[in-house]
């Protein structure tokens, strides 16, 4: 049952698009900086099989300019 | 941030990976904000209250939020001038000092060497016994006591009314002696006058900004993002981090000069030939506005026990000085600094340059200096040459580096020399003290007895019998520690410790009083720009615990000094206030009234017809500034005094045995001895533990890497920590750093007592190691 988080950098001008995006996601939870264009992301998976799923599922989204691991816990 | 007391497993770890995701954006983008009010949303109805950070000098304003009787969620408090809603992660995170799970709640004594619990009468009565015994045996200057910049200013004035007045003694000294006594001496000597001229706002204004050993987006990361929102909208200001060391400042700065420590005394004086040189001189402010001194010269360390000085200054002229600066040509500096000809010239012409304006901030890198003093004066003299000074923007800026440095030891004046007006010198200061306090003027002695090492060393030689010890840990910040701990577990020694959380100092005590810690209780602490901000009692203390002013107000009254302090508990903070408040009648530093304090985010004094002062020595801001334009009233020929000051080697230099020189310091997410942070989880988890950083080049020389277990000696001792290569810092080849926040690596144990002989702070920055592959 994984728990990570991110820094994500969105690109010029999508951080509210991103963020819409990544709330959809149901294993991600976003809070938005409110003075800077970044975003921190924490991901809430069943097992490693999902993780893997959803982190790939990140690496399609336009939005996203990069990121960055912080924190990850295997639950 | 919110905290909700009763998570589940899978909760706590979520709010673990979001806290160590903000702390890594905060320390990569400082100023970052997350807090919203959504975020707040599930904490239902609950009132906001204000109070100030505790967690450095800049006193940031927080709002905390209380429900059924604890502090649930914090956030930054937008109505406040100073740091506008901003916060750092130990502001976020602040609140949960108060609850770690072994927070003393009940006193303690030592019984056949074990420390037992008791009620908290009981142990008053002991102390209140202890102080009486060893006053009748040994005299009144056989007991002492050891405050700090985070004791409240109300603590803090008891503490010098129960010493000074009721007792009789001037052993009352406080940790700031460690942090700001160099700025202090460097204000006395240069002004008249402690404290900045200017404040905050003055970063709003200037064009320049030249930090002088300070790693302000560590240390003061609030107002660093404000010199950094400052530089975001006017793509002209310059921020130069002058330093000994590669830090996130350095990363953020548009120029890094990295210099040998201690060199930044030539430094100065080279900018100043420059200035001179170049005929760059305000010639009309030098003239009008600047006295010429000179000092004494090869004025020691410290190093003995029976070590004494008192500098003389002398009034010398231009020639003098031209003459003085003939020794700090930027090309002689060059050869020994490590700065370049060019660097230097480049920052002389930032400083006078007529079109811009300059502000230098410092703080431990100049104070923490066996010349800090002369550090301080240096700056000054840099700024008095071309006139920069007292308008906005023009500053050279002392940042402070405890929450109440300022309010409580510098303003009271909780060290051995002041009284809460003047020095104990003075006849009339004492006069005064006596009238406000109903004492005889007697009572007060005249002389100063022990400063900070020479207190301690007076434990150690056995010739103070009694220490009581409130808001600060010295078994973990006292330099050259091994001795100092010895001297405090003498057997005819008693140590009394006041705090919240145990640490390496209660460890050494005999008796333990449970404290309240900030918005447990009602007072006021003072910033760095002369800002008094009042806080009230939020939430009750735990089990037993009270203020560390109602203790000594307890302990007083037993010994037959209640008459001198004829308060409640529920109202003498605001009669403190009034009290103290007499001392400073007048209209350069006349402090706001109780009630004013109460109703606003802090209020810098003088505050003269119901305003605050924001530039002072300035006719135009300075209701206390006589004439037109400035007017330095703190000296008798109203002038500012320019002091020429060498440059004097480090009584320790790297050797053959001993080849590199040791600074230590702080990190972001750390409070001083870590004794609350380290009790945080965000905090503790996103450092752990001290470490060493070493330049790469040296760590492949020795044969280590990034976790690599190296041994740390220094003629005081040896310490075994891991390697942390290019983390957060590099510092310079052959310096190492090492962080203090640790307890259980005690840096300064290795560290060195040498100190100012004006200011008498001790210099942490330089001590020669040498470093071992373990």
């Amino acid at each position: 049952m994984p728990i990570n988080s991110y820094l994500v950098y969105p690109r010029l001008g999508e951080k509210e698009a991103l963020i819409t995006h990544l709330n959809k996601i149901s294993e991600c939870e976003t809070l938005e900086a409110s003075n800077e264009d970044i975003v921190i992301l924490v991901t809430d998976t069943t097992d490693e099989l999902h993780e893997g799923i959803l982190q790939e599922n990140l690496k399609l989204i336009p939005e996203i300019q990069g990121m960055a691991l912080v924190y990850a816990q295997e639950g | 941030m919110e905290f909700n007391q009763s998570l589940d497993r899978r909760q706590f770890i979520k709010n673990l990976a979001i806290s160590s995701a903000i702390i890594a954006a905060k320390t990569l983008i400082p100023g970052v904000l997350f807090a919203r009010e959504s975020d707040f949303k599930n904490l239902g109805d609950v009132d906001w209250n204000k109070t100030p950070c505790r967690f450095c000098g800049v006193g940031c304003g927080l709002l905390v939020a209380i429900k059924d009787g604890k502090a649930v969620a914090v956030k930054g408090d937008p109505q406040s001038p100073v740091n506008k809603g901003l916060c750092c992660v130990k502001g976020y995170h602040s609140i949960q000092s108060l609850y770690a799970k072994d927070r003393l709640t009940k006193a303690q004594i030592r019984k056949n060497g074990v420390m037992v619990d008791v009620p908290i009468s009981q142990a008053l009565d002991l102390v209140a016994k202890k102080m009486k015994d060893s006053i009748a045996k040994y005299g009144k200057d056989s007991v002492a006591m050891y405050g700090s910049g985070q004791w409240t200013i109300p603590d803090g004035y008891i503490a010098s009314k129960f010493m000074k007045g009721a007792l009789g003694t001037n052993n009352l000294e406080a940790n700031a002696r460690l942090c700001m006594a160099s700025a202090v001496t460097g204000f006395i000597s240069t002004f008249g006058l402690d404290e900045p001229m200017g404040c905050y706002e003055d970063i709003d204004y200037a064009d320049v900004f030249i930090l002088w050993g300070n790693n302000m987006a560590e240390m003061h990361p609030v107002l660093f993002s404000r010199i950094l929102d400052r530089k975001n909208k006017n793509r002209k200001v310059k921020i130069i981090d002058l330093a000994t060391r590669t830090t996130r400042t350095s990363y953020a700065a548009d120029k890094s000069m990295l210099f040998e420590p201690q060199t930044d005394l030539a430094i100065a004086n080279a900018i100043c030939f420059e200035i001179l040189h170049n005929d760059k001189i305000d010639q009309k402010f030098f003239k009008n506005h600047v006295a010429l001194k000179k000092g004494k010269t090869n004025i020691g360390y410290g190093l003995e026990d029976d070590f004494q000085f008192k500098d003389k200054l002398e009034t010398i002229d231009l020639d003098a000085v031209k003459t003085f600066l003939k020794d700090y040509t930027p090309e002689k500096v060059a050869k020994y600094s490590g700065l370049s000809v060019e660097d230097i010239r480049y920052l002389a012409s930032l400083y006078y340059d007529p079109k811009l304006k300059v502000m230098s901030l410092w703080c431990m890198g100049v104070n923490q200096h066996t010349r800090g003093t002369w550090m301080n004066n240096l700056i000054y003299n840099i700024h008095l040459l071309v006139g920069k000074i007292s308008t906005p923007g023009n500053s050279p800026f002392s940042l402070t580096g405890q929450p109440s440095a300022c309010g409580t030891v510098r303003e009271v004046g909780t060290l051995t020399h002041k009284l809460p007006y003047g020095v104990v010198m003075s006849k009339k200061a004492r006069e005064k003290a006596a009238k406000i306090w109903q004492v005889p003027a007697s009572q007060i002695p005249s002389k100063p007895t022990h400063h900070t090492v020479s207190m301690f060393r007076a434990l150690d030689r056995g010739e103070i019998k009694f220490m009581w010890i409130q808001v600060t840990n010295p078994m973990v910040t006292m330099p050259k520690l091994q001795r100092y701990r010895d001297g405090a577990k003498k057997k005819d020694s008693f140590i009394v410790v006041s705090d919240i959380y145990p640490t390496p100092t209660t460890d050494i005590a005999d008796v333990i009083l449970p404290s309240a810690l900030w918005f447990e209780r009602e007072g006021m602490f003072g910033n760095s720009e002369r800002r008094t901000q009042h806080f009230d009692k939020l939430v009750n203390p735990p089990g037993e615990a009270m203020s560390d002013g109602l203790q000594i107000m307890e302990v007083a009254t037993r010994m037959g000094h209640g008459k001198l302090f004829p308060w409640t508990k529920e109202n003498y903070i605001e009669k403190v206030w009034a009290e103290y408040s007499q001392f400073h009648e007048n209209d350069k530093h006349r402090m706001a009234p109780y009630e004013v304090l109460k109703k606003n985010p802090g209020m810098r004094w003088p505050y003269v017809k119901g305003k605050e002062t924001r530039w002072r020595f300035n006719a135009k801001y300075d209701p206390a500034a006589k004439g037109s334009s400035f007017d330095f009233y703190g000296k008798p020929d109203g002038k500012a005094w320019f002091i020429i000051r060498p440059y004097e080697q480090a009584p320790e230099r790297p050797d053959e045995k001993y080849p590199f020189l040791l600074c230590t310091g702080r990190v972001i997410e750390h409070w001083h001895s870590g004794s609350m942070t380290m009790r945080i989880p965000a905090l503790y988890q996103a450092v752990p533990a001290g470490y060493v950083e070493i330049h790469p080049i040296d760590a492949k020389e020795l044969g280590v890497g990034n976790g690599s277990k190296v041994k740390i000696t220094s003629r005081r001792g040896s310490l075994i920590l891991k390697v942390l290569m290019d983390g957060r810092a590099r510092p310079r080849k052959g310096d190492l750093f090492v962080p203090f926040f640790d307890e259980s690596i005690l840096i300064n144990e290795l560290t060195l007592d040498a100190f100012c002989p004006i200011s008498k702070q001790p210099d942490y920055k330089k001590c020669a190691v040498r470093i071992e592959k373990v």
